[in-house]
């Protein structure tokens, strides 16, 4: 019931709830990242997150450094301490951690399956893969010729399974395939996200399902905006829309028959929260939409704190840290290529 | 006593000792319930952001305080209301003056029982709150505990009426 949470949720979950605001207050701030903007080699970048959190991590690495290395370690921070509250945590919280996951698990996924098809090594390709999304059988993903062996060799036994039922056919993988593929999972995985939260009720249905309808809403457009002008037909872009969000179902009429990103404009101005992102970039202009609805995100995550007893913290506290490691690759690609002046078109300031 | 509701009869032959005895058993036992509550919530806040933050226990120890404060205050109601029973001749058992001590007794200690279980929960929640705010920004805590103080003074409402209403419960005298 909403509004008497407080007076149980400290039972189980106070401690990790407290653990996990402690996290969030070591999350980079404006000023941590003007001075990693001003950087000038990728030394000096080192120099200045050892004095932050990552400290431990990355004060044994030899220079020269990689961006790679940097980003790699930056995420291990970030795996420990989801480790660390995974652990500790009981249900229902230990299955809305697992959730939270289960968006990197279809990442390499796809990953290993897409690097397969263009002969790539899997040990290389498991070392991209993040490591949250690990799961024990995803080097026998090489193996798979069509979905259905996918299915049935490696993802049955994985938390995925559930999400295959769309998207079993026997056709042979190839890149638009698989694309369609990650999208169907992706929507499987959210609207079931999505009832847990709700059936979880209270504050953290609340949160949560404001969180996921902006993640939804997001994901329509990016799917509208990358298909358009490739063979995708109306009717297979409405099947990879989520069944909830703002956009659902008026909106997905009107995106699924867009043709250009002002008609996406068009459609999407009817509703004010979108709106606002859509009004801080020009016409005709699509990369700053990237950066719009991070910021957007961002801003709804760091909300997400102001109340208590909740769970979408531990869900805004991953999502922060993530945002921090790519505003970090961002800023390391800028100095170690020497283009500092598009510092500022990617990074995203959180406090 | 009037008999033209049976159940009205079955009321006031209720002896007023076991409407004595519930009350002091209210009394402390669910402001006791109250202060483990209240407690309970602002440890495991407490513990937690500790981690991060070593400087905040010492000072935060007083949200505990005050929840314990509530069950002291429960103790204290029981351990005078206990005094304010007396025998009375079992033929005046069922007098009106008997019954009117009784249930005055047990008014008491409901009333604090209640009050002090709204107190310490109220003072449980906050307290955590201010654990967390004051991990992140030293300056806040003594701000929230004025709020907490406002809060304690719930428990001290009910005890005070509590007393003022036992004060007045005096047994028939043979």
């Amino acid at each position: 019931m909403y509004g008497w949470e407080m007076l149980s949720f400290n039972i189980h979950d106070g401690f990790l709830e407290a653990i996990v605001r402690g996290n969030r207050s070591g999350l980079l701030t404006a000023s941590d990242y003007n001075n990693l903007c001003q950087c000038e080699n990728l030394d000096d970048v080192k120099m200045h997150l050892t004095a932050t959190e990552y400290g431990p991590y990355l004060q044994n690495e030899p220079s020269p450094l990689h961006t790679t290395t940097i980003v790699e370690k930056c995420t291990l921070k970030l795996v420990d301490e989801y480790k660390h509250m995974l652990c500790q945590a009981t249900e229902p919280l230990s299955t809305f951690l697992q959730y939270i996951t289960y968006g990197h698990m279809i990442d390499n996924v796809v990953l290993i399956v897409t690097g397969t098809l263009h002969e790539r090594d899997v040990n290389e390709l498991l070392e991209k893969c993040h490591p949250l999304g690990m799961f024990d059988s995803i080097a026998s993903l090489a193996v798979a010729q069509n979905m259905r062996e996918l299915y049935r060799l490696v993802l049955v036994d994985t938390p995925l399974a559930p999400y295959f039922s769309e998207c079993i056919t026997s056709e042979d993988l190839d890149d638009m395939n698989i694309e369609i593929m990650r999208n169907t999972l992706y929507k499987a995985y959210l609207e079931d996200f999505y009832k847990f939260c709700q059936k979880l009720g209270g504050a953290t249905a609340e949160i949560m399902c404001d969180l996921l309808s902006f993640e939804a809403d997001r994901r329509a457009v990016n799917i509208t905006i990358n298909s358009i002008g490739t063979e995708l037909t109306r009717d297979d872009r409405r099947r990879l829309y989520s069944n909830f969000g703002l956009l659902y179902p008026y909106g997905h009429e009107e995106l699924a028959v867009c043709e250009d990103v002002d008609q996406v404009r068009g459609a999407m101005e009817k509703y004010p929260p979108y709106q606002s992102i859509f009004a801080k970039i020009s016409y005709g202009e699509s990369q700053m939409l990237d950066k719009a609805f991070y910021e957007e995100e961002v801003r709804r995550l760091c909300l997400s704190f102001e109340q208590q007893f909740h769970y979408a913290v531990f869900f805004a506290y991953i999502r922060l840290r993530e945002q921090e490691i790519r505003n970090l690759m961002w800023i390391s690609e800028c100095v170690a290529q020497n283009q500092k002046n598009r510092v500022h078109d990617s990074v995203v300031f959180m406090f | 006593m009037s008999s033209d509701s049976s159940w009205a009869s079955a009321l006031v032959r209720i002896s007023p000792y076991t409407f004595s005895a519930i009350g002091i058993a209210v009394s402390i036992g669910v402001s006791v319930l109250g202060a483990a509550w209240g407690i309970f919530i602002t440890g495991s806040s407490l513990i937690g952001a500790a981690i991060k933050a070593p400087r905040i226990t010492s000072k935060n120890l007083i949200s505990v305080i005050f929840c314990e404060a509530v069950a002291i205050y429960g103790v204290i109601v029981a351990i005078i209301l206990q005094t304010k029973l007396e025998s009375v001749p079992s033929a005046l058992m069922y007098d009106a003056e008997s019954l009117r001590a009784g249930y005055a007794i047990f008014a008491s200690g409901l009333i604090v029982g209640f009050a002090n279980l709204a107190c310490g929960v109220c003072v449980g929640i906050i307290g955590s709150s201010c654990a967390l705010s004051d991990a992140q920004n030293s300056s806040l805590f003594v701000k929230i505990l004025v709020i907490e103080i406002f809060g304690s003074a719930l428990g001290l409402f009910g005890v005070i009426v509590g007393i003022i209403m036992s004060a007045q419960a005096s047994w028939p005298k043979a």
